[in-house]
């Protein structure tokens, strides 16, 4: 048990980024069009961006959509996603925040997320920021009128600068803060609490036993 | 003055095995740990990757469930769906070989959905807390249990240390009273519930269902609408314990026996919500207001009553669901103000984690007894478990469904997923007792109009979406 953590395995610490964004407003985007299940068959991690949104990216002739954000040019040098409320609802799969990250992005902004695809996101590196509607509202109308604007997200002051250059701070739990900008991932944490959760085991036996 | 606690409080507390603070999240024990194939086998190699063991082997249980085929087996063995499926299958064998979890395998006879064998088993049991790497997990709560689904690094987190760091949601009250009409079962609760509350309205909640038309119903009811709650945003679900949840665990084979029965019971009688205990918020039906429910559009909130007609997105309250709704009814190839009763589809399937025990097969049987499925419409029956496969079969329900037409299939996920062989094609419509509608959920480009057992059978027999109120 005494194995020190496997640094590759760490999350990337999340300090500042500034990037152009890919927007879309759509709200309620659930965890199967961001990557749909007939792509879970895998035992990876990574390969995934490949397949990130495949059905609203590809047609039925397996062409673009050359009308889908993420097709657009911006998309290449993104690393923020926009999106609408209540980002990454339906089914579990962590496979969400992993085929947006070997997209590219490092950031998702939106008016709220669900619990899973937050939890999911937090630790795996993606950062996800929760502006208030207005300040969410001010920043789709700056990237419709510039598509390429940098927005800027410093997760240490916990504020987000749109491209006109105001500054809208975003909430997230001090644990989370504390895990993406330093690295830390929570296996190791709970690995530490080893003993108060051998003094659990002794107070509370086990209700079922599965073998 | 002690302060009234929740079913959910005393749950949580009897879990804590390190407080919550505001610089972290409280760590919570897990009574028990389901694991599938498909968001597993990620987590088993960070634990390899750190020399890290399971820690509680005997609190982990798995089974193959989503990537694995339902056609009937060939000699008694499955053919499974492609390379890839099988190397998650075997990779699943694998892990829990050299980590020492027992796996109720294709070959096991209690192999089946991961949310209908905890139960079936008897390990499902009120005071528990259970995770599983799968959003449906929330059906356990049915038994009074704090049951919700993780993500793959969680799954790796539970492996290693039998914890997850977590902050206590809120808690939500829905209660329904009242006494459902004919053909109105649970799944038509849930439904109605979902659109009232939204499919994001309880983001940040545990749903604890209470009321006299919840203690009316059955365990297997209460695990279809506990199943559900994930799609309204909810982290778990909640029925507290009563003597139907005892009577059903009862005799099972990971269930308490003798004086442990005893003593289980008397701890399970204690999980009820104080008196006065307060929620964070409620929300009140009555059952007796219900009809059968179906969904018209793309989430699991866009539902109506079957007699119903699809809303007019014009009328929405705000611009967002206005787009929401004009691409609901564009992906779904409808219009506004249309009645789907009348609506052909082109598959029925009863089946999935929501609605694929026995109760739920004895309602479609009912309704196909004496009935053949519609010209042009494929009709699946998927049991939830090869032990309900066995009962139904010993029942005669297979001849029912195999008499009227119908596919009578293996146990497992299918058509729910589509990511075993079973899936819709492009453009198809089906009337589902399944969980989700989202676009391409059962197959890209699939349209889904999800139901109960009964409107699905209706709908089989019939050939479009039907009321089974008007069958004779």
């Amino acid at each position: 048990m005494s194995t020190p953590p496997d640094k590759s395995q760490r999350i990337e610490p999340f300090t500042t980024l500034t990037s152009p964004c890919v927007v879309l407003p759509a709200e309620n985007v659930d965890t199967d069009q961001i990557i749909p299940a007939r792509f879970l068959k895998t035992v990876e991690r990574r390969g995934l961006g490949a397949h990130l949104f495949a059905d609203w990216r590809v047609d039925e002739d397996g062409n673009l959509r050359a009308g889908f954000p993420l097709n657009r040019p911006p998309a290449a040098d993104a690393s923020i996603l926009v999106a609408g409320h209540n980002f990454g609802c339906g089914s579990s799969r962590e496979h969400a925040p992993w085929a947006l990250l070997d997209f590219g992005f490092r950031a998702v902004i939106s008016t709220g997320f669900a619990d899973i695809f937050r939890n999911n996101a937090i630790k795996t590196g993606l950062l996800p920021v929760t502006l208030a509607p207005s300040a969410h509202g001010t920043l789709l109308e700056l990237l419709g009128a510039s598509p390429r604007a940098q927005v800027t997200i410093d997760l240490a002051s916990q504020t987000v600068t749109l491209p006109g250059g105001s500054s809208h701070t975003f909430p997230i739990d001090p644990f989370a803060h504390h895990c993406l900008l330093n690295g830390v991932d929570e296996m190791g944490f709970l690995l530490a609490e080893d003993s108060a959760i051998t003094d659990y085991e002794l107070a509370h036996p086990a209700r079922v036993c599965t073998r | 003055m002690e302060q009234t606690r929740t079913l959910f409080d005393k749950i949580w507390d009897n879990h804590i095995v390190r407080p919550e603070n505001s610089s972290t999240p409280a760590v919570l024990y897990v009574d028990l740990h389901l694991v599938h194939e498909v968001t597993s086998p990620q987590a088993f190699a960070e634990l390899r990757s750190r020399g890290v063991r399971v820690r509680r082997p005997d609190l982990t249980l798995a089974t193959m469930d989503h990537s694995t085929p339902t056609t009937p087996r060939s000699a008694g063995r499955l053919q499974v769906l492609d390379t890839q499926a099988a190397t998650q299958l075997a990779q699943l064998q694998r892990n829990c070989d050299e980590f020492g979890i027992r796996l109720f395998g294709l070959d096991d006879m209690r192999q089946g959905i991961v949310h209908v064998i905890g139960p079936e088993q008897g390990l499902t049991q009120p005071g528990m807390t259970i995770v599983c790497g799968d959003s449906h997990t929330s059906t356990h709560g049915a038994f009074g249990a704090l049951a919700f689904g993780i993500g793959t690094s969680e799954v790796g987190y539970v492996l290693a240390t039998q914890t997850l760091l977590q902050r206590k949601p809120r808690n939500m009250e829905v209660r329904i009273d009242g006494i459902l009409p004919r053909g109105v079962t649970a799944k038509d609760i849930i439904l109605a519930v979902i659109a009232r509350i939204g499919i994001g309205g309880a983001t940040g909640h545990v749903l604890e269902y209470t009321g006299s038309a919840i203690r009316s119903l059955g365990m297997e009811e209460r695990m279809t609408i506990c199943n559900m709650s994930i799609e309204a945003g909810a982290r778990a679900g909640l029925v507290a314990p009563d003597d139907t949840t005892f009577e059903y665990i009862a005799g099972r084979p990971f269930a308490p026996k003798g004086a442990d029965w005893d003593a289980a019971i008397v701890g399970w009688r204690a999980l009820t919500p104080d008196e006065n205990a307060s929620y964070d918020r409620s929300v009140h039906l009555d059952a007796a207001s219900l009809a059968p429910m179906i969904t018209f559009g793309t989430n699991p909130s866009m539902a109506i009553p079957i007699d119903g007609r699809v809303p007019d997105p014009t009328a929405a309250a705000s611009s967002a669901e206005r787009t929401d709704l004009d691409n609901a009814l564009h992906y779904m190839a409808l219009e506004p103000g249309q009645p789907l009763l009348g609506r052909t589809v082109d598959v029925v399937f009863v089946g999935s984690c929501t609605n694929s025990r026995i109760s739920d097969l004895r309602q479609a049987a009912a309704v196909m007894r004496g009935r053949r499925v519609a010209p042009g419409v494929r009709m699946l029956v998927v049991p939830g478990s090869r032990a309900v496969k066995r009962e139904a079969e010993a029942e005669g329900l297979d001849r029912v469904f195999k008499d009227a037409g119908a596919e009578w299939r293996e146990a497992g996920c299918s058509m729910c997923i589509a990511m075993n062989g079973d899936q819709l094609q492009p453009g198809q419509s089906a009337v589902s007792t399944s969980n989700r509608n989202f676009e391409g959920r059962q197959g890209k480009g699939g349209r889904t109009f999800l139901a109960s057992p009964l409107t699905a059978a209706a709908t089989a027999v019939s050939g479009a979406i039907a009321d089974v109120r008007a069958l004779s």
